[in-house]
Order: structure tokens, then sequence, then C-alpha cells
């Protein structure tokens, strides 16, 4: 299933180039390394990476087939825009860079053994990959133990770190904490029902959701938690549950297909998203493409990016993505998080001046990313990024509008004391 | 749990909850019709089920987006036509698959299983190339959405009364056309014994392409209906067929009967379950139940009693 540069994406690629070679006026104003100053590749690789004089080599380790394909498409479509663009303003230290796709299929020993390949056979300098923490958990020994460098872009439940992973998506309590707070001070939420799919990122979350509201917020608490299993499509025992005990705050957690099946129901039993509320962090502009905005207009959902943010990054990215995959596409937080990974590993190896998978390692803390369309990331010592929290109200036409955003980045905690 | 609520409160809650009890129902004998059909008339252990169902869901989501762009003043009554059209298309892949595939396996029940399976990934991977990896979102006429307001807390949901009326409909014309028409008959006389069906005259390969097909059909109407209440992804057929099995084999292969039995009773344990424990717990004690019910009685709740 590895295909070197697909075929059918060289036309937005030449596109993508032709737009740069456009912006070579401005570009070559900006401190680009000429072609004489490009380091020798003895000095930037001494551990033997698919790094060439004019060429470096990395992976991109999604699945586009099975289950997870639905949402792990967007992903796969922001690494490769990243890419593009990189090359399209000069690539990485004067060298070009080359994508080998590998098909992780849904299946978690298949990401393992294409990671394998990827690292092994491939000696790819980084790989932009994995989605679930079930494929990330598979592929994680084998990082390690070939020491690889994975750029992951999934918000997920924390309690994980590694030498060789950099998260570029929020881990749970950056998500959590800041959302709850919001809504227990700017609408007096004092009880919450606590919903999710059954597997471990909504478990997780959901207790340190649990923490968060009986320990730290002023007389709130939690009226109801209940998980049902991945593919559920049946919610109106729970949705009768939730009109007996009526929460101020729904706090759901639900994933994939359920998702569909949840919001549908909800509207149909007869509950207005305009006047009880609910707080999401599974629901991106990708799944409402899914569910229909009519169905979940009105609903929160708490993470750090979307795409209606009104910064110039994303102004500039929004367009660049639709020109590449078409109009209609949407982008999620995911999706966002995904199109970090190459520039914060090219700023990463731009810093450490090699290819090293050691030394990019070492340089990560610290390296920020001003054009990051959520707006400025930086790498935490623990291989997190310190993001901003936000808050945005689902409308009907599929958008979030952004409702609140905390003023500070948030300090990545991915084993957080207190939560456990 | 119920302390602090009122009576008032918890006769709207028991009634609700009822009605969630009877679309859940209505649902389960949808999803199970087609197979009971196919698994319990034919004997055909079809895996690729699910993806009957959703080729279904996509014809509904092609034809919302045609009726939508061409002729929007059909759109409140589109879903009839969709439904009818998601039966054609089903049952007509229904009956190119019976002859490519299904009819040389008649014999050999096992390979139907693996031969079914296989379908059903070559399926899920043609919508993904077909429609994109992507749910798609299929748009809703206006009065399908929300809720019918019978008291001032009794809210019940528009869509669960549309799958239950459906669910009424297609009940009785399958028993019609299996118990009353001369070709339901027919498809008796092979179900019961085939050789002597077809010495007497019965055209066995076309009742069997045409068995195949309606059960088929009947699961395109599933899927164009569950699109009022579930997802609609290459993938989202997986999402039904255990359920669908279940119901099923739990009822007894060979009988509608069993088929509605089983899925009420289903149904009534799960949603009942569901409102005193969590989701997973119930899914769990009612799957324990099941198998302990099908150790002691393992041709199912009615068996029809056939002379092999």
């Amino acid at each position: 299933m590895s295909d070197v540069s697909k075929p059918g994406l060289q036309s937005p690629l030449r596109r993508k180039l032709l737009m740069g070679m456009a912006a070579l006026p401005a570009v070559s104003m900006l401190s680009r390394p000429s072609f004489a100053d490009v380091p020798a590749t003895s000095a930037v690789n001494t551990t033997g990476l698919a790094v060439t004089d004019s060429e470096v080599t990395v992976g991109i380790l999604h699945s586009v087939t099975g289950t997870m394909a639905i949402s792990e498409t967007g992903s796969v479509e922001a690494e490769k825009l990243a890419i593009a663009q990189i090359n399209a303003a000069g690539g990485v230290l004067g060298r070009k860079i080359k994508f080998i796709q590998e098909d992780g299929a849904s299946d978690w020993p298949t990401f393992a053994e294409k990671a394998k390949k990827l690292l092994v056979n491939d000696k790819c300098a980084a790989v932009m990959g994995c989605w679930t923490s079930a494929s990330r958990k598979a592929v994680l020994p084998v990082f390690e133990q070939y020491n690889g460098m994975l750029y992951y872009p999934t918000f997920y439940e924390g309690l994980e770190q590694s030498k060789n992973v950099i998260y570029t998506g929020q881990e749970a309590t950056q998500q959590i904490i800041a959302g709850l707070d919001w809504v227990n001070k700017t609408k007096g939420a004092k009880s919450f029902y606590l919903l999710g799919s059954d597997y471990i990122w909504p478990r997780t979350s959901n207790k340190i959701a649990r923490k968060h509201i009986e320990n730290h917020l002023q007389g709130c608490k939690v009226v109801g938690e209940e998980y049902f299993p991945l593919g559920s499509t049946q919610f109106n025992s729970v949705i009768n549950k939730i009109k007996l005990t009526k929460p101020d705050v729904i706090y759901a957690i639900i994933v994939g297909g359920s998702n569909v099946a949840f919001y549908k129901q909800l509207k149909a039993a007869g509950i207005d998203l305009s006047k009880q509320t609910l707080l999401t962090i599974s629901v991106t502009e990708d799944e409402i493409d899914g569910i229909g905005g009519e169905n979940i207009a009105g609903a929160y959902a708490c993470m750090k990016y979307f795409q209606s943010l009104d910064n110039p990054n994303n102004k500039a990215f929004v367009p660049a993505f639709k020109k590449m995959w078409g109009e209609k596409t949407v982008i999620g937080d995911v999706t966002q998080a995904a199109y970090l990974g190459p520039w914060l590993w090219k700023l990463t190896v731009e810093k450490a001046q090699s290819f090293d998978i050691d030394k990019i390692a070492a340089a990560s803390p610290g390296v920020e990313f001003k054009g990051a369309p959520e707006g400025y990331v930086r790498i935490h010592e623990n291989h997190h990024l310190w993001s901003k929290t936000r808050v945005g109200r689902a409308k009907a036409d599929g958008q979030y509008e952004l409702i609140y955003e905390t003023a500070d980045l948030v300090e990545p905690n991915p084993f957080p004391k207190g939560y456990q | 749990m119920f302390g602090d609520y009122s009576i008032s409160d918890l006769g709207a809650i028991l009634a609700m909850q009822g009605f969630a009890g009877l679309i859940l129902f209505s649902v389960y004998v949808l999803m199970a019709l087609g197979l009971a059909i196919i698994f319990g008339q034919m004997g055909v252990i079809n895996m690729a089920h699910g993806e009957f169902m959703i080729l279904g869901a996509y014809v509904t989501w092609m034809t919302s987006s045609a009726v939508q762009s061409v002729a929007p003043w059909l759109f409140p009554g589109y879903f009839f036509i969709a439904m009818m059209l998601a039966f054609v298309a089903s049952g007509a892949l229904g009956m190119l698959v019976e002859w490519a595939l299904i009819r040389h396996l008649y014999k050999r029940p096992l390979d139907t299983l693996l031969a079914t399976w296989g379908l059903s990934l070559i399926l899920q991977q043609a919508y993904r190339s077909i429609f994109g990896a992507r749910e798609v979102g299929v748009e809703l006429p206006e009065w399908m959405m929300g809720s019918w307001q019978a008291t001032d807390a009794i809210q019940i949901p528009i869509n669960g009364m549309f799958v239950m009326g459906l669910t009424i409909l297609i009940t009785i014309a399958v028993f019609y056309i299996l118990f009353w028409s001369s070709w339901g008959k027919q498809v008796r006389a092979v179900v019961q014994n085939r050789v002597m069906a077809g010495a007497v005259g019965i055209n066995t390969e076309k009742v069997d392409r045409y068995t195949f097909a309606l059960g088929c059909g009947i699961a395109g109407i599933a899927g164009s209906a569950f699109t009022m209440i579930g997802s609609t992804g290459p993938t989202a057929g997986q999402l039904y067929i255990v359920d669908t099995f279940l119901v099923v084999v739990f009822g007894g292969a060979a009988s509608l009967f069993g088929t509605i039995a089983s899925a009420f009773s289903i149904s009534q344990t799960q949603s009942t379950l569901e409102f005193f424990l969590s989701g997973s717990m119930a899914k769990v004690i009612t799957l324990l139940t099941i198998v302990a019910i099908l150790m002691v009685r393992p041709q199912g709740l009615f068996a029809l009693k056939v002379r092999k």
C-alpha cells in the first residue's frame, strides 16, 4: 500500500509550487538559506536517516481504509498541505520534503508493522501519524526501540510522555478544565450529566471532569455518568434520564457513528440545545458534517481550534486548505493539529541544525510556531504544546462561533496530580 | 433514585420510556426483517446485511441532495421517494450478488458466511472510494425532526413514530407476501423441501433470487429510515450487524414470528435496563441473558419444524 508521492496529488502540489514561486520575491527577503549555505548532509545527518543533499524523507501513517478513515482523512490532508507549503518555501535546511504514506487500515498491529517499515526500511526522519490512542500505544514501543520521531495530532487522555513523540493536540486537562470553569462561571451551571463512549479517552476525561467539578467548583455536583459501547445507536433511554434529572449541563464525549445518533435523537426528543446547555469535547466541524448542523446548533464545544477563528494565520490557512482539498471540506481541531506537525518538525530541525532524532528531541522544548492557524503554540518540556483553550457554539451551517478563549496559553499537564 | 420526583414527573418519564422501548423494538424489527428472510428462509448467513442497509442510506442522501438542487418544492416529501429508490437499489444489488455469488454456495452455508463477509469489506471500500471516507449528513424535512408534545411533560420523537409506522407497514407487507401470495407459497415450499418443490414445477432458482432480493431491498428501506436516527458512512453498517443477527438467531432462524418476539423481548430488556443501569452494563446483561437462554434453547424462541 505504499505510495511515494501519489500521482493524484501532483496537480495540487504543482499549484502549490507555482504559488510558492509567485511568492519567491517575498520569500527571498526572509533569511532563507540560499543554495550556497545548505549544510552538508554528513553534518546534519549522523545516524543514517533518509536525507540526501536535496531531499529528506518523512512518513505519513494514518488509516485511509477501515472505520477510522472517517476521522483520519482530514489529518492526512493537513499534513500533505503543510509539506507542500514547506517545500514551496524552500524546504527544510535546503532540502525538499518527500513523503512516504502508509495505511494503518484502522488496525493497531498494522500500525506497528507500518511504523517499523517507515523507520527501519525507509529511514524516515520523522513520521506524522496515528489518531486513536490505541494506534499510538501500538506504535510507541516501535518508535522508542528504533528511535524515531512521531508527531501525533489528536486531543487525547494524557498519562503519557515520550522522548520520541510530540503531541500536537491537547491533553485532557488542557481541554477540559477551562471549559468547565467557563460554563460554571458564565452559565451558573451547578449540576452536570457526564456521557461518553466506552473506552479510555472518554473515561479518563470524565474522571478528570468529575474531580474538577466535585473538588474545584463551588457547590457543583455530578448527577449522572454513563458510557455506551462504541457504535451504539440508541440513546432514547438515557435521554429520558436526562429529562428526569434536569442537569444544568450535559457533558458529552461521544465519538464516531454514535455521535450522529445521539444528537439526532436528542433533537427528536424535544431537547432544545438553545435552552439546555450541552458541552462537548468530541465534536469538531468534521463530525458536524455527519451530524447535520441543524441537529447540533446551540451546543458548545471546548477545544483549541475552530475553522471560524479570526486571525491572520487562519485566514491564510483555511483558503489554502480548501484550494488543495475542495471547497466543501471542513477543518476540525485535529486537522489543524495535524497541520502543525510538519511545521514544528521543520522549525525544530532548523533550531537543532540537524535531522538527528536525539538532537530534535532535545531541541523541541521551547520551539514556537507563530504561523499556527490556532494562533501561537510552543512546545513544552514534556513534548506537549502550550495552547489556548476555546469554547465555540455550533451554528446551523456546521461552523462554530467563538464564544470564549483563555487569556493565556494553557500549560499541558499530562500527569495531573489530584485528578487520577 | 425516585425519591425527589413528583408522581406526574414519573408518570411522564414512564410513558416516554415506554415509547423509547417501542421505538427500539421497531428499529430491531426493521433491521432484522430483511435478514430473517435471507437467513431464516434461505439459510444464507449474510454478513453484508449492514452494507445493503447503508446502500439504502446513501441512496437517501443522494435523493435528498438531488431533490434539493432540482426540485426544492418536493423536499418535504422526498423521503418516500428515497425509500422506494433505496428498496430498488438494494434489491437490484441483492439480485446481482445472488446471481454472481450466493447461488454457487447454497450447499455450503459456512462458505456463504466468508463470502458475504468479504463482500461486506468490498462494499465498504467501494462506498469509501465513491462517497468519500467521511460521514455524510442526510438533511431531513423539518416536519420529520423534532417531537410531538403529547402533554406538557410528555414528548414523543416524530422520527421514532415514523419508524414505528413504517415497521408495521413493512411487516404486514412481508407477511402478506410470504403467507398469502402464491409467490410466498412457493418460497415456503422451497424452504421446506427444495427437491420436492422443484419436482412439482417451482422454479427454485428464480424463487431464491427474488427472495434474496426482497431481503436486501427491505434492508435498503431500513437503512434509508435509519438516516433519521443514525449516521451514514462507509462503515456505519457494522453498527447494526451484531444486533441484527442477535435478533434473528434468538428468535429462531426460520420463524418470522420468532424474529418479532425476539426483537420485542430484547428491546424491552435493553431499554428498561438502560434506564436503571448505564448503557454498557445494560448491554452486558442483555447479552448474558440471551446467551443463557440460547444455551437452554439453542434453536431460539420459536423453531419451525422442518423435515430436513
